[in-house]
């Protein structure tokens, strides 16, 4: 009884207060009150999100969130990472666990109308694709007609996968697993014909194989992967925050402006330099911030380019290629709107 | 006397016998070898039969085993290369290499002595507690169940007042995670269980229902169930930033989980108490709680102890779960070292399972002869 | 006895001071009856503002709160359905699919765990020392160890390292064993295959029928071997009959390696044959116990008095001892299937699409309907132990004492 009435007590008084500050504080107010962002992100993919031994994170996605952290802070460490999975990333961004998901999340239509998230962009112009053994001299995705097919449970690439055999009259079996590691150590210890995931994440498990040499990927891409930051519904001022982070890192490459030049560039005459930089016009007023947040991103953490140079670029081990996450300038697709 | 004075049907019945048994061979002094199989492996064709079967079951299996444990198995190695050789067995190398992880999980190395101390700490707590005749128990279960949990927080969490730095929980994991996670069941399930039986029992129908109702919805669905609700749906029902932390939700599972195991045992063990009992307390002019307190939960309580400890058990085998809400727990760490490249080959698995299987059959093994002790001390008595 | 002529402690007489408004809080029928209100009111109001308010913050947060979910088109396929399944079906089905998944695990793994339970307990009563000191090594071995861990080791240590396709291992009666599974010829039944059917119900019911004939019918009959006899003959010969007689209907699909896998036949996913490894030996050592306990716990006099009315050995068994035995481990059994079905749960952990795999898993994220999700699969849980402890229940009350 005593229990009860303790837990139903704490219980209420919870509720109560949740009710209260729901209406009151925004998220930008709690974050900085809290004094660190929270960031979801993925614990196993390198590039995009790994922690080391000790904790520290690094990766595409992972800078993201520093970049939003510099904006808010002008401090890039000042970010507390949550390891999901894809299993648990919708439940925490939806039960307010975490401020922001930058964890390699497809932006879809329902994920939007049902379950209560906003895409702040896109971050990376990603599609799916197969991994197969050399051996067995594929030269098609569509040849994989009756195959098992590892995959990870509860993404799109599950749905992608099903849609791709259902639509080319092929049968397959699909294996699914809770996370991409145990998917592709199962598709290395032959449980499966193939691996499937988006294409970025094809080269990078391959360079972890015991034998990378062994598989290649296959040239189809049969799905749109548009991977992006995303937040929870209901706090505007938040996600303008979110999104024009992003976009700030793109017209920083546009212009030119990179972490290394941003102070020289300060002098610059260039009014959309000017602007971005916080020189003319007090653009970061609106989104809660200060006039310099842009500076603040660039100077900490670099502009788009570099960020993808540095974890997925000529610069990291990986040596993806731009393509079709270019600039728009540069037959790419990256693209932003103007800071005015 | 004659036999046909006894009355009834005369001896000559067919079911009377004729004549006397003849006397048996006196019971075998089952010392020697030779007893042992003339006597008892060897004794008739069916037991002869049985007796070979089963030892040619053993000559399958035992040797293979032997074999891939011991003589076949690879002792020191800098990786898997050796462990991948054709023909090799259990890979101890990787399990001594991997013994800091699988202890402490991520925890910083500099850090560890804190798990260290805290998990001596509580050994000592628990040997106090269950050697039956060591002095001032009382003391130790009041420092087991109350100053142990506080101190254990702050030296394994952190407290930066008195000069320890916060280790975030996302870090934890291993052996020592394993043994937090049980230890919070055992500490948090007895005081409820306890407080759940005496509801259950209780004359208020409303608060009897209630508990009742409690103990058998969690009884009645699986723990993995019990874990997803508390690791999704308890950030939903409290405000967003009291959403608690990634291994406190879990936790909270366990300990409801074994709170509704635990009051079906100690309900048992108040069940057992004979009605007089009640009747001598009232008649001493005991009020309800001093009659619990005084009278029957101290009997009720000894009687329960083998169930007890059988619960913690069945508890401790069950921590292994909280790896599905992405707790790092000790089998979890040997099942993500497993998948490790460097060492990745094909007696990785089972060596790692191995090592985790001696682990927690060392634990459980210990537990269960520890109950069946108690079983048999305070059976004496009797 | 020292204050007041009416015989009352101090204590007693001032406790009788007291406001007399107050005086219903010392009626304990009055103060119970009052506390139980507030408890209800307050449980009641709470669990309903706890509704109301986490259903307004999810819908605030545009988060579905019903369960229309379950009526839209899932997207995803599931490696092994009972039903007709496709990546076009609804969510519903996905559920009905992963439910049913769970039964039929669970159903073979009970089976197979009696079976074994039973023979390892004898083993563990038998006098042979070898016999019941290995019986014991096996309890204690398999007790001790968790599930989770054995299930890990036969999926992952046993049945992941089994050859390709290709270098499938030849098993007896055309079956199959490689990495994708456990392949079986598959039976096929032809037009006369009705006859064999019918033949076996026939056979069926007259067994049962002999079983329920009333005992004193049947002793009075030649011997109660006799009456095994036919009911044996009634279950083998009768359907071989209607077998040879109708022409063999029943064909066999041997399954065979097209592509990338063995195509035709029976197919057993790995992760089902490991989930029934796992579940039926963990839970065949706990039976062992319980039959080895509810054997033990008949009193000695009774196999001597059972003696000492002629029985011999085997009849005792079967008329003294396993009646009183099975009163105490019924119920016992009872609760280990019950724990077996919960323990199929941990199908998750190796992929096998049950319940939790497939509803509490993918539908949970692909929908994101959290709550919805949790609460029906819970329920779902809750109603199959409550209807599994029901029928064993009324299995139970065969074995009741009848008291007269």
């Amino acid at each position: 009884m005593f229990k009860m009435n303790v837990v139903r007590t704490l219980f209420a008084l919870g509720l109560m207060i949740g009710c209260a500050q729901g209406a009151q504080a925004s998220l930008l107010d709690q974050v900085q009150k809290r004094g660190f962002l929270i960031c979801g992100s993925n614990p196993g993919v390198p590039g995009f999100g790994l922690p080391d031994d000790k904790g520290g994170w690094t990766g595409f996605d992972v800078d993201f969130c520093r970049a939003v952290a510099a904006a808010i802070f002008n401090d890039p460490t000042k970010v507390k990472f949550i390891a999901l999975s894809a299993k648990d990333r919708f439940t925490a961004l939806q039960s307010g666990e975490v401020d922001l998901l930058s964890r390699n999340t497809t932006w879809t239509l329902s994920r939007e109308t049902g379950q209560g998230f906003l895409f702040a962009g896109i971050s990376y112009y990603d599609g799916q694709g197969f991994l197969v053994r050399k051996k067995l001299n594929l030269s098609s995705a569509l040849e994989l007609s009756g195959a098992s097919i590892c995959v990870q449970q509860g993404t799109t690439t599950e749905l992608n996968l099903a849609d791709f055999f259902r639509g080319n009259n092929m049968k397959y079996e699909p294996v699914n697993f809770a996370n991409a590691e145990e998917a592709v150590r199962a598709y290395e210890g032959g449980r499966c014909d193939a691996y499937t995931t988006d294409a970025s994440g094809l080269y990078v498990e391959r360079q972890r194989l015991t034998d990378p040499e062994d598989s290649v990927v296959l040239p189809e891409i049969i799905s749109k992967e548009p991977l992006g930051p995303a937040v929870r519904q209901g706090d505007d001022e938040w996600f303008n925050l979110v999104k024009w982070t992003l976009y700030a890192l793109v017209n920083a490459e546009e212009l030119g402006v990179n972490a290394k030049n941003v102070d020289e560039k300060a002098k610059s005459d260039r009014p959309e330099v000017r602007r971005l930089l916080g020189f003319e016009g007090n653009f970061g007023e609106g989104l809660g911030l200060g006039a310099d947040w842009a500076y603040r991103i660039v100077k900490h953490v670099g502009n788009y380019g570099e960020i993808f140079d540095r974890n997925l670029g000529e610069g990291s081990p990986l040596k993806i290629k731009r393509g079709i996450n270019a600039l728009w300038t540069k037959g790419g697709l990256q693209y932003a709107p103007p800071i005015r | 006397m004659a036999g046909s004075t006894r009355g009834g049907p005369g001896a000559n019945a067919l079911y009377v016998l004729q004549g006397n048994i003849p006397p048996r061979a006196p019971p075998l002094r089952r010392r020697r070898l030779i007893d042992l199989l003339a006597g008892n492996l060897f004794d008739g064709w069916r037991a002869s039969l049985l007796t070979i079967a089963t030892l040619l079951l053993i000559a399958l299996v035992a040797p293979p085993l032997l074999r891939f444990l011991v003589f076949d198995a690879v002792w020191s190695a800098p990786d898997g290369a050796a462990c991948r050789a054709p023909g090799a067995g259990a890979c101890w190398a990787f399990i001594w290499r991997k013994l800091p992880y699988f202890t402490y999980g991520s925890y910083p190395l500099d850090q560890r002595w804190r798990v260290d101390v805290t998990l001596a700490m509580g050994a000592v707590l628990i040997v106090w507690l269950l050697w039956l005749n060591a002095p001032r128990r009382n003391l130790a279960a009041l420092l087991f169940f109350g100053a142990y949990p506080i101190i254990a927080f702050l030296l394994l969490h952190g407290a930066p007042f008195i000069g320890l730095p916060r280790v975030a929980s996302d870090l934890w994991g291993g052996i020592f995670v394993s043994l937090l996670v049980a230890t919070v069941g055992m500490v948090v399930s007895l005081p409820f269980g306890v407080l759940l039986a005496l509801g259950r029992r209780s004359s208020l129908p409303a608060l009897s229902l209630a508990c009742a109702g409690f103990i058998e919805l969690v009884r009645g669905v699986p723990i993995i169930t019990v874990l997803f609700m508390a690791n999704t749906m308890l950030p939903l029902f409290v405000p967003e930033n009291l959403a608690p932390d990634r291994l406190l939700r879990p936790l909270i599972g366990v300990a409801l989980f074994a709170s509704a195991y635990m009051a079906e045992v100690v309900r048992g063990g108040l069940q057992a108490i004979p009605n007089g009992q009640f009747e001598g307390a009232l008649a001493l002019g005991l009020g309800r709680w001093q009659m619990q307190r005084l009278v029957i939960l101290p009997q009720a309580l000894r009687a329960v102890i083998p169930g007890v400890v059988n619960n913690f058990i069945a508890l401790f085998k069950d921590t292994t779960l909280v790896a599905v809400v992405g707790i790092f727990d000790f089998l979890r760490t040997v099942d993500s070292a497993r998948l490790d490249p460097v060492w990745a080959g094909p007696t990785i698995a089972a060596t790692g399972y191995a090592f985790a299987a001696m682990f927690y059959f060392v634990f459980c093994f210990a537990m269960s002869r520890y109950s069946l002790f108690v079983e048999r001390r305070f059976s004496h008595g009797r | 006895m020292t204050a007041g002529s009416d015989g009352l402690s101090p204590f007693k007489a001032m406790k009788l001071r007291r406001h007399p408004a107050l005086e219903f809080w010392y009626d304990a029928k009055a103060r119970a009856i009052l506390l139980q209100s507030a408890f209800v009111v307050a449980f009641v109001a709470l669990a309903i503002f706890a509704f109301i308010d986490v259903r307004a913050n999810m819908e605030a947060r545009g988060i579905a709160t019903d369960l229309s979910f379950l009526g839209k088109v899932a997207g995803f396929d599931i490696n092994q359905s009972l039903i007709p399944y496709s990546a076009a079906s609804t969510y519903g089905r996905a559920f009905v699919v992963g439910l049913l998944n769970t039964l039929l695990v669970a159903a073979v793994s009970l089976a197979l765990a009696t079976v074994l339970g039973f023979i390892v307990g004898f083993a563990r009563l038998s006098k042979n020392w070898i016999v019941g000191q290995t019986a014991m090594a096996y309890v204690e071995a398999i007790r001790n160890v968790p599930l989770l861990l054995q299930l890990l080791f036969w999926y992952n240590a046993v049945l992941k390292p089994l050859p390709s396709p290709k270098q499938s291992l030849p098993l007896p009666f055309g079956m199959f064993l490689n990495n994708r599974g456990l392949f079986a010829p598959a039976p096929v039944f032809e037009a006369g295959a009705v006859w064999l059917v019918a033949a076996l119900c026939v056979s069926l019911l007259a067994a049962v029928a002999m079983r329920l004939t009333p005992k004193r019918i049947k002793f009075a009959t030649p011997s109660r071997a006799f009456f095994s006899g036919v009911a044996a003959a009634l279950l083998l010969v009768l359907p071989l009959a209607a077998f040879v007689g109708a022409g063999t209907p029943v064909a066999f699909v041997q399954p065979e390696l097209k592509g990338f896998n063995f195509v035709g036949g029976v197919r057993l996913l790995p992760e089902f044959v490991a989930l029934v490894l796992g579940l039926s030996l963990y839970t065949a050592a706990f039976i062992a116990e319980i039959v080895r306990a509810g054997v033990e716990a008949v009193p000695r006099g009774q196999r001597e008095a059972a003696a000492a009315i002629g029985l011999d050995r085997a009849d005792a068994d079967r008329l003294v001892i396993a009646p009183q035995a099975m009163r105490l481990i019924v119920p016992l059994l009872t609760s280990q299937y019950l724990n077996l079905i919960k323990n199929s749960s941990l199908a998750v952990f190796i992929g096998y699409p049950d319940l939790v795999q497939v509803f509490a898993g993918t539908v949970l994220n692909q929908t994101g309907a959290a709550v919805q999700v949790i609460f029906i699969t819970m329920a779902v849980y809750l109603a199959i132990s409550l209807v599994a402890s029901l029928a064993m229940n009324l299995y139970g009350r065969r074995f009741a004492l009848v008291e007269r």
